[in-house]
């Protein structure tokens, strides 16, 4: 299986759910699934890292990735829920100042 | 001359006498035993009952290999007189090894071992850990040792873990080791030092001799065919084995075996799970076709493939591992860069400034590298590949471990390293020091299980046929015991083949008549008198019985081994306990299959004579079977006598 399931919550508005690890085998399925959901015209979309237990720099490129897909779609890529090592990397390469953390899914879209 | 070395000098004409006489026989026994087994494999195997047949005929053999080796073994038999002077101003620490054995059994030892001439240091070693042993070392004034807190978690290693805590915790150049039922005579080390002039030499065994056993030896607890001519023999062809207690062992050789020991062990294990590691990621190259990770893995496996072969070619291991950590560090920033620079061109076309972020510092890529978040931690194989640099033996308590801990027998083992490495032994025949024996049939069977079991997990660990270091000889005289702890195979055969005969006339022979019997009975006469020449009148029927009788437990001993060393089963090791069991009931379930066996027999006389007279059973073939069986019965019979045994008490012998 590749690809992380995703749930759509509302017309344009769908949660993308990344369990496990985000890493260098697991990315190209992040970016995958955000692809095919920017296809079917899913463009705001929400990546729920609640239960996403590692990330290294292939995961953090993976999130930038779709964050400029979604942008280029005309829509947009919040994260939410990111646990204590995730947090550690965002900061690391300075992307929190880029990408918000939300706390959690229903939130990331409040605005 | 004196009178002494006249006496001395007569007696070894006497010996060397007597060896050129006992070859002679061992020539004409081995001779007609080639000639039996020859007829019986070309011409005597009936195969329409092939299903006996060939189990009789192969039970034959291993009987006639178990002679052969036993021939071998006491062709070279070495009677030494007393021992050398000793060396001078050694030191020597003499270690009490104990358990769960009484308190004042194990202080009793101890002062025994206070008494020693030689200057020594005493030690008990306690791994049950016992306040009241440890007050009692107090005021004998001896040592104590007991596991420290590093050993918490670890595997123990029984005995030779207890023994290896101690030679990590004392200094003296020489060890005598005992049983916690041992007891010295004050004369041990006077009589044993002097071979270690020899500087080759690593270690003198004595015998093992129980002062708790009746003339009459129910249990057969001496072993005075093993503790006579076949340890004479071993040490004829330079491998005296090492028993466990009783024995003087050289520091240096026990320090070699350890460093050697982990050297080897670390180099089997970094290559192992090297290769371990690049099949898995071979593994991932074959699951996963996504294009990201391909390059890494294929460097990966390349950084593997030549860790590898720098160990082939004699590279020291630390080297080795330290170079590949580092060239898969570098993979590791490799694959980070290439991300983080993808990254900003995506950042680029969304139109964030680069300079905010500074992307390409040298920091957060090495920060991003590192082994707990490196990409290259997405492989499994690749965490275990950096794992497989411990070379530290993390696993064990002790990273050097002298005496050997891969079967419970850890005195065989260790001596058969001992031997590889190029270490001499020496059978010293004199009995040194006595013992306590198992005091029931429970206890005794307990015993020998464990042997058995020791024994048959050095053979299929470390086979002595394929070892190297060691010379033929050797290997041989470490074979022949292993190989003997299989007869219980054959005596199924040989109890059910007989009861066959006279019960079924299922005939696992074409004939009984004379081309059998012409063969057969001049071979097992110079069998049984080849025992009585070799064991000089000791009494060794005893033993021969208890080979037959204990059937089940060899049996037993050698598929628990199996599961043990194939499949990582535990053994259910125990203890032998040397406290007297004063149990009412008689343990008769303990010898089940035997008294199974037992009862089979007697049905098969009963029915085997009621046909030789009223029927037309063949006259000769039942009464070679009859024979047989009563042999059979007779040596079962032991088994009476040991489960009605209740101790030895000393008032009975006078």
């Amino acid at each position: 299986m590749t690809g992380f399931p995703i749930e759509p919550v509302g017309s344009d508005l769908s949660v993308i759910r990344v369990e496990g690890r985000l890493n260098m085998v697991t990315a190209p399925h992040l970016r995958d699934t955000v692809a095919a959901a920017v296809k079917a015209g899913q463009s705001r979309l929400v990546l729920d890292l609640r239960e996403t237990s590692f990330m290294d720099s292939s995961g953090l490129g993976a999130l930038i990735g779709s964050l400029k897909a979604t942008r280029e779609a005309g829509g947009d890529l919040r994260i939410a829920g990111a646990g204590e090592q995730v947090l550690m990397v965002l900061q690391l390469s300075n992307m929190d100042r880029i990408l918000k953390p939300y706390p959690n899914p229903e939130t990331a879209f409040a605005d | 001359m004196t009178t002494v070395e006249q006496i001395r000098q007569t007696s070894a004409t006497h010996e060397a006498r007597r060896l050129i006489w006992l070859r002679v026989w061992i020539v004409i026994t081995l001779a007609l035993a080639l000639n039996y087994i020859g007829w019986r494999w070309a011409a005597s195997i009936n195969w329409s009952a092939w299903w006996i047949a060939v189990p009789l005929v192969l039970a034959e053999t291993y009987s006639l290999i178990d002679l052969t080796l036993f021939s071998i073994t006491i062709w070279r038999s070495r009677q030494r007189s007393s021992g050398p002077p000793p060396v001078p101003d050694a030191t020597v620490d003499v270690f009490i090894t104990t358990y769960n054995e009484p308190v004042e059994l194990v202080l009793n030892t101890a002062s025994a071992a206070v008494r020693i001439r030689y200057p020594h240091q005493t030690w008990i070693l306690d791994d049950g850990d016992r306040p009241a042993l440890r007050e009692g070392a107090a005021r004998l004034g001896v040592g104590y040792l007991t596991r420290g807190e590093h050993w918490h978690g670890k595997p123990r290693h029984a005995k030779a873990g207890n023994l290896n805590n101690a030679l990590l915790n004392t200094s003296g150049e020489y060890i005598l080791v005992l049983d916690a039922d041992m007891v010295p005579e004050p004369e041990i080390l006077d009589q044993t030092l002097g071979y270690f002039a020899d500087d080759k030499v690593a270690l003198v065994q004595t015998p093992q001799h129980f002062n708790n056993v009746p003339a009459s030896d129910p249990l057969g607890s001496q072993a005075p065919l093993f503790y006579g001519p076949i340890q004479e023999g071993k040490d004829g062809w330079g491998a005296a084995f090492f028993c466990g207690s009783n024995a003087v062992l050289r520091r240096e050789a026990l320090m070699d075996l350890g460093i050697s020991g982990y050297v080897e062990s670390t180099l089997r294990n970094v290559r192992a799970r090297l290769k371990e590691a690049r099949s898995l990621v071979l593994k991932a190259l074959r699951k996963n076709k996504a294009a990201a990770p391909q390059s890494a893995l294929h460097a990966t496996r390349e950084a593997i493939d030549q860790a590898l072969s720098d160990l082939g070619s004699g590279e020291p291991v630390a080297e080795v591992t330290y170079r590949l950590n580092n060239r898969l560090r570098e993979l590791s920033a490799g694959v980070v860069g290439d991300d983080l620079s993808q990254l900003s061109a995506d950042l680029d076309a969304l139109g964030f400034d680069q300079a905010a972020f500074n992307l390409d510092s040298a920091e957060v890529i090495a920060r991003l590298s590192e082994s707990d978040v490196s990409p290259l931690n997405a492989i499994e194989a690749v965490t275990r590949t950096l794992q497989a640099a411990d070379v530290g033996r993390s696993e064990e308590a002790q990273a050097v471990l002298p005496m050997a801990t891969i079967s419970v027998t850890e005195d065989m083992a260790t001596a058969m390293r001992l031997h590889a490495r190029g270490w001499k032994s020496v059978y010293h025949n004199q009995n040194l020091a006595e013992g306590l024996a198992p005091e029931g049939l429970p206890a005794a069977l307990t015993q020998r299980l464990r042997w058995a079991q020791g024994t048959v997990q050095v053979l299929l660990r470390e086979n002595p046929l394929l070892q190297r270091g060691l010379n033929w000889p050797q290997r041989l005289m470490y074979f022949a015991t292993m190989w003997s702890y299989l007869s219980g195979f054959a005596t199924v055969v040989y109890l059910a083949a007989p009861v066959l005969f006279l019960t079924a006339h299922v005939l696992p022979v074409n004939s009984y008549a004379g081309p059998f019997f012409w063969r057969f009975i001049p071979f097992m006469i110079a069998n049984q008198l080849l025992f009585i020449f070799a064991s000089r009148r000791l009494p060794t029927w005893r033993g021969q019985q208890y080979t037959l009788a204990l059937f089940p437990v060899w049996i037993t001993a050698c598929w628990t081994a199996a599961a043990n060393v194939w499949f990582g089963r535990p053994l259910s090791f125990a203890v032998t306990p040397k406290e007297k069991t004063h149990t009412e009931a008689t343990p008769w379930t303990l010898i089940g299959w035997q008294l199974f066996a037992g009862a089979a027999l007697v049905v098969s006389i009963i029915v085997g004579a009621i046909w030789l007279i009223f029927g037309n059973a063949e006259p000769i073939g039942t009464l070679i079977n009859l024979a047989w069986v009563t042999f059979d019965l007779i040596s079962l019979s032991v088994l009476i006598g040991a489960v009605k045994y209740r101790g030895y008490q000393a008032a009975e012998e006078e």
